[in-house]
C-alpha cells in the first residue's frame, strides 16, 4: 500500500504538507495523489474512531451480528440480495463470507427492540433470505486495529543512556 | 545513620584510583535534574518509545509459565546462537559458528566491556570516536588501557575518516584496537560500504582489532547497512556487537551478542562466565521470538522513525538550528553554536524555561560543546510541540 494511505489510515488529520515532509516527497505531488485517491474511491471517507459505548451516555446503543443464509440468484449470485440488505440505514456493515452462511450483516440500533424489529420485519421476510441467526454484541474490545479500552498511559521512565 | 569518625578516614581511600578518576556519565548528571520536573517533553531518552511488540512479550510470559527459569550455558542457549547465525547469514552473508564464535551478552554494553578486557594489556591504546556513546572511553580505562579520541565534526558529518585513523596511529605509535559505532549514538552518522572499505585498508595496515558496535544496524534509512566484519579480510579482526534493544524495542530485556573469531570469543566467554555467568533465560526466549517472527513489527517501527527523522531535521533547520541529516539510529545532533551558549547552559535554560529535555553535546565528549542530542524516538505530537517550544526559547534569547 502507498505510504500516504498507511499514514492517513492512522491519522486522517495529517495534512499533505506534513505527509510530504515525513515521506521525503514534494507537497504538491502528495496533494495531487490524495485528490486522485479521493476521486477513484480508494479513499472513501475521513472519519473519527469513536468508542460508541462511551459516547452514548445513556447506554442506549446495541449492535447485532447477523448470519444470513440466502438463495443465490441466477446471473447475479448474492449481489442483488446483498444490496437490498445493505441499503438499509440500520445496516452498518455487510460482508459476503465463506462457510455455513452467506452474509454477515452488522445492524445497529437504539435498543434490543428496534434491532429485533428490524430483523423480524425487514430482513427475514426479504425474498431469497432463507434464515437468519442473530448474535447481540455484548462488549467490544478492539475494532479496526484500535483497542477501545482507554489504557493507563505507559509510564516511560526518564532514563537515558 | 551508622558510622563514626574512625570509619570516615577509611572511606576516603577505599575507592580504587581508577574508578575515582572516572567522570560520571554526563547524561545521568543532566537527567537527575529532569527526573524531578513535571510536564517535561523529554527528547533525551535513548530508547524506542514503543513497547516491545506483543508477540515477543507474550513469548516471554509463556516461557515463564512453562517453567523456563534456569541458567543457560555461559554462551547462551545454543538454539538462539543458531538463530543469530542464520539471521546474520541471511541478512548480511556473514557466518559465525554458533558453537564457538557467538556469545550472548547483557546488552551491547557488556559486549564492549568484554571485548576490551579480552584484548587489552595494561597501557595499550584504543582509538575511540568523539562524539561517541558514553561508555567506550571509561571501559577502556577500567581495563587499564588508554583511550585515544578521534575527534570528528559537523563539516564531515561526524565521520571517522581513514586519514583520522592514520594521523592517530602516527602520533600515538602502537595502537591495539579501534571502537567504531554506526549508525552512531549520538549523531546518527553511518557509513557506506565504500567509506568502510577505505577505513578497512588503514586498519589492516596498522594491524588494529575493530570493536564494532552495530546495535542500530536495522535503523539505517538511506542505504543498506554493511557490517564491518563482512568487508574483505576483516572478519578475523572484528568483534561484531549487536543486540535486540533498539530494533525490537527490548531495552529492558538487556540482551545483546558478540560474534567474532573463536579465540577472542573464547577469551570474552572466560570473563563472562566468571562475572555474569549467563544472560537471563527469559530475555533469550523473547529474543528467539524476535528473530523468528518480529521482523514485521520491527520494520513498522523503523518506518515510523524514518518519518520522524525527516520531520525533525526539516523542522530544526527551519527554526535556525543547523542540523545534518543522519543516516540512522534515532538521534539528531544539531548545532546550537549560533546562540553563543554552551551546550549545558542551552540545555538547562531550555529545560527550565520551556520544559524540553535534551542532552548537552558535552556528555559525548569535550569537543562537542555547541551541540545537543535530540532523540526522535518520541510521538509526532511531542516532536511538534517540542520544536515549537525550542523555537520560542531561541526567540527569547
Amino acid at each position: 500500500m502507498d505510504e500516504i494511505l498507511e499514514m492517513l489510515m492512522k491519522d486522517a488529520r495529517l495534512t499533505a504538507e506534513e505527509i510530504a515532509k515525513m515521506t521525503g516527497q514534494d507537497a504538491a505531488a502528495v496533494r495531487k495523489k490524495i485528490k486522485q485517491y479521493e476521486k477513484s474511491g480508494v479513499i472513501v471517507q475521513y472519519k473519527t474512531v469513536i468508542n460508541q459505548d462511551m459516547a452514548h451516555d445513556n447506554g442506549s446503543f446495541v449492535r447485532a451480528l447477523i448470519e444470513v443464509s440466502i438463495n443465490p440468484q441466477r446471473d447475479v449470485g448474492f449481489d442483488n440480495v446483498a444490496e437490498r440488505i445493505y441499503s438499509f440505514a440500520e445496516v452498518s456493515s455487510c460482508y459476503l463470507v465463506s462457510g455455513t452462511y452467506d452474509l454477515l450483516v452488522v445492524v445497529e440500533g437504539e435498543n434490543l427492540q428496534t434491532v429485533s424489529n428490524f430483523i423480524a420485519s425487514k430482513l427475514s421476510p426479504l425474498a431469497n433470505v432463507r434464515s437468519t441467526t442473530t448474535h447481540f454484541l455484548l462488549k467490544k474490545y478492539k475494532e479496526d486495529g484500535f483497542v477501545l479500552k482507554k489504557g493507563k498511559p505507559q509510564k516511560r521512565l526518564n532514563i537515558s543512556y | 545513620m551508622g558510622g563514626n569518625m574512625d570509619d570516615k578516614t577509611v572511606i576516603h581511600s577505599r575507592i580504587s584510583k581508577t574508578v575515582e578518576r572516572l567522570a560520571p556519565s554526563g547524561i545521568r548528571a543532566f537527567f537527575d535534574l529532569v527526573l524531578n520536573m513535571k510536564d517535561v517533553i523529554s527528547l533525551g531518552v535513548g530508547e524506542p518509545d514503543f513497547v516491545t511488540p506483543w508477540l515477543i512479550r507474550e513469548k516471554a510470559i509463556s516461557s515463564l509459565e512453562e517453567g523456563f527459569t534456569s541458567y543457560t550455558s555461559n554462551k547462551g542457549m545454543i538454539e538462539l546462537r543458531r538463530d543469530i547465525d542464520r539471521f546474520l547469514s541471511e541478512r548480511y552473508g556473514l557466518r559465525y559458528d554458533p558453537e564457538n564464535e557467538i556469545l550472548l551478552t547483557v546488552g551491547v554494553s557488556e559486549g564492549v566491556d568484554l571485548a576490551v578486557r579480552a584484548i587489552l594489556n595494561p597501557g595499550e591504546k584504543v582509538l575511540v570516536p568523539e562524539p561517541a556513546y558514553v561508555s567506550y572511553g571509561p571501559v577502556v580505562e577500567l581495563a587499564g588501557g588508554k583511550p585515544v579520541y578521534l575527534k570528528t565534526d559537523l563539516t564531515s558529518g561526524f565521520k571517522i575518516t581513514p586519514q583520522l585513523i592514520e594521523e592517530a596511529c602516527a602520533r600515538e605509535g602502537a595502537v591495539k584496537a579501534m571502537v567504531i559505532n554506526y549508525p552512531a549514538n549520538p549523531t546518527g552518522t553511518s557509513y557506506s560500504r565504500r567509506e568502510l572499505s577505505a577505513m578497512a585498508a588503514v586498519i589492516k595496515k596498522h594491524d588494529l582489532i575493530v570493536i564494532s558496535d552495530e546495535v542500530y544496524d536495522e535503523l539505517t534509512y538511506d542505504f543498506d547497512h554493511t557490517p564491518f566484519a563482512s568487508l574483505p579480510g576483516m572478519r578475523d579482526r572484528v568483534v561484531y556487537l549487536n543486540g535486540f534493544s533498539k530494533a525490537y524495542a527490548m531495552t529492558g530485556f538487556r540482551l545483546g551478542w558478540a560474534s567474532g573469531p573463536a579465540d577472542v570469543v573464547a577469551a570474552m566467554t572466560k570473563i563472562h562466565q566468571y562475572t555474569m555467568l549467563c544472560v537471563s533465560i527469559t530475555a533469550q526466549m523473547a529474543a528467539r521470538e524476535a528473530l523468528r517472527h518480529g521482523r514485521k513489527s520491527m520494520l513498522e517501527m523503523k518506518r515510523e522513525y524514518n518519518r520522524r527523522r525527516r520531520f525533525i531535521v526539516d523542522a530544526l533547520n527551519k527554526i535556525g538550528l543547523n542540523c545534518h541529516m543522519p543516516q540512522g539510529a534515532f538521534y539528531v545532533f544539531p548545532s546550537i553554536a549560533k546562540t553563543g551558549q554552551s551546550s549545558l547552559d542551552f540545555a538547562q535554560g531550555l529545560l527550565k524555561k520551556k520544559k524540553v529535555a535534551l542532552v548537552p553535546g558535552t556528555a559525548f565528549g569535550p569537543s562537542c560543546n555547541g551541540f545537543v542530542r535530540i532523540s526522535y524516538a518520541s510521538s509526532y505530537e511531542n516532536l511538534k510541540e517540542a520544536v515549537a517550544r525550542i523555537d520560542a526559547y531561541l526567540k527569547e534569547l
